[in-house]
């Protein structure tokens, strides 16, 4: 579990080093999510040699990710700190995240049916075809 | 003699072991009330807990770096949990691109109506240029989005509570909207909301259907990756 956590930092050193040592307006965690999926395909070409190489890896991240909302809480209390802006916009930022969440909700499901009816004439749905792997 | 609570509570409220009690003590209440109703995407339980923390600071007078000086400790996991989004997507990357087209044109499209719609919005409803840069990443999952503000200069406070409420609010809208709309592919539903909605609309599709659980975490996932890598072009774009 310790290594695993170990792997996890790494990846997001290795991504706050590049994104802020080449000045990218990227945050740090998203280019070490990229770099934990490349370690993920590393870890998947050793296992053919040591099936019991990396185990603990997916039990460690679904440990972090099982109370993701609560990590959200000290930030999210940070809102005492901008009642003002809260009080004199809170309105006009309400309408704009209802409607926003609204259209994209509605964009997104249509581009996602749209394209996938046209790609997948043949083979349809996610469910039953997993046989072949 | 009486001064002894006092000054326990001079020492208490100064250490981050009480603050850091304090938050996972009001999660563990939030999350037994939104279970006990079941779910109810109005019951949010991060709305409660920030609530209820921001309540029990309000009454005891306790400004907010000295809560975060407990509370950091739970939002350095922020980080890492971004990370760890890795091993979800790498786990259905098979999934991924057996439906890989469908995903990629609905993540772009999706992505940029998120961003522009709101900030548009907000724009015409008078809503000054900085608070903007704040809302833009407001359907990116937390991290990421407060993240994003901060490298554009924005505040990463406000893009939490924003990202927050469009996590509810997607996630109140979502079903009966799917519904009206008469989707019933599980995928493109639970893309949609993952997208939209990020964590907390990836926790509501989960509820209702794992595949569309599963479809909502690959959403947010490539979404925080591609918000993060258009976002700053856009805004450009849109705001001069």
């Amino acid at each position: 579990m310790i290594a695993s956590l170990t792997l996890i930092l790494f990846c997001q050193l290795v991504g706050e080093v590049i994104a802020r040592g080449l000045g990218w307006p990227i945050p740090g965690p998203v280019l070490g999510m990229i770099v934990m999926l490349a370690a993920l395909g590393v870890r998947d070409r050793i296992r053919k040699y040591r099936p019991a190489f990396g185990r603990q890896v997916d039990a460690t991240g679904q440990g972090l990710l099982a109370h993701l909302s609560l990590l959200f809480i000290p930030a999210g209390v940070g809102v005492m700190q901008r009642l003002d802006i809260l009080t004199e916009y809170g309105w006009a930022l309400l309408v704009a995240l209802v409607v926003s969440t609204f259209i994209t909700l509605v964009v997104t499901v249509l581009a996602f049916v749209f394209v996938s009816r046209l790609t997948e004439t043949s083979a349809r749905g996610g469910e039953g075809s997993s046989a072949r792997e | 003699m009486s001064d002894q609570p006092f000054a326990l509570w001079v020492y208490l409220s100064q250490t981050p072991l009480l603050w850091l009690t304090v938050t996972l003590g009001a999660y563990v209440v939030a999350d037994r009330i939104s279970h006990a109703t079941k779910r109810n995407p109005l019951c949010n339980p991060v709305l409660m807990a920030v609530v209820l923390i921001a309540l029990v600071l309000w009454g005891t007078a306790t400004s907010y770096p000295v809560y975060f000086e407990g509370a950091k400790f739970v939002h350095f996991l922020l980080g890492p949990a971004t990370v760890a989004l890795a091993i979800p997507l790498y786990e259905n990357r098979r999934i991924v691109m057996r439906a890989l087209l469908p995903m990629l044109m609905a993540l772009v499209i999706g992505s940029v109506t998120a961003i522009v719609s709101a900030v548009w919005i907000a724009q015409l409803l008078g809503v000054p240029r900085q608070i903007l840069v704040s809302l833009a990443p407001k359907s990116v999952t937390a991290p990421v989005a407060m993240g994003i503000t901060e490298t554009l200069g924005g505040d990463p406070a406000l893009t939490a509570i924003l990202v927050m409420l469009t996590g509810v609010i997607g996630s109140i809208m979502v079903t009966p909207l799917m519904n009206a709309l008469g989707m019933t592919d599980w995928r493109a539903r639970g893309f949609s909301v993952g997208l939209a909605s990020h964590g907390i609309g990836t926790a509501r599709a989960f509820q209702v259907h794992s595949l569309a659980g599963t479809f909502a975490g690959i959403a947010m996932a490539l979404n925080a990756l591609v918000t993060a890598l258009l976002l700053p072009v856009i805004l450009r774009l849109i705001l001069s």
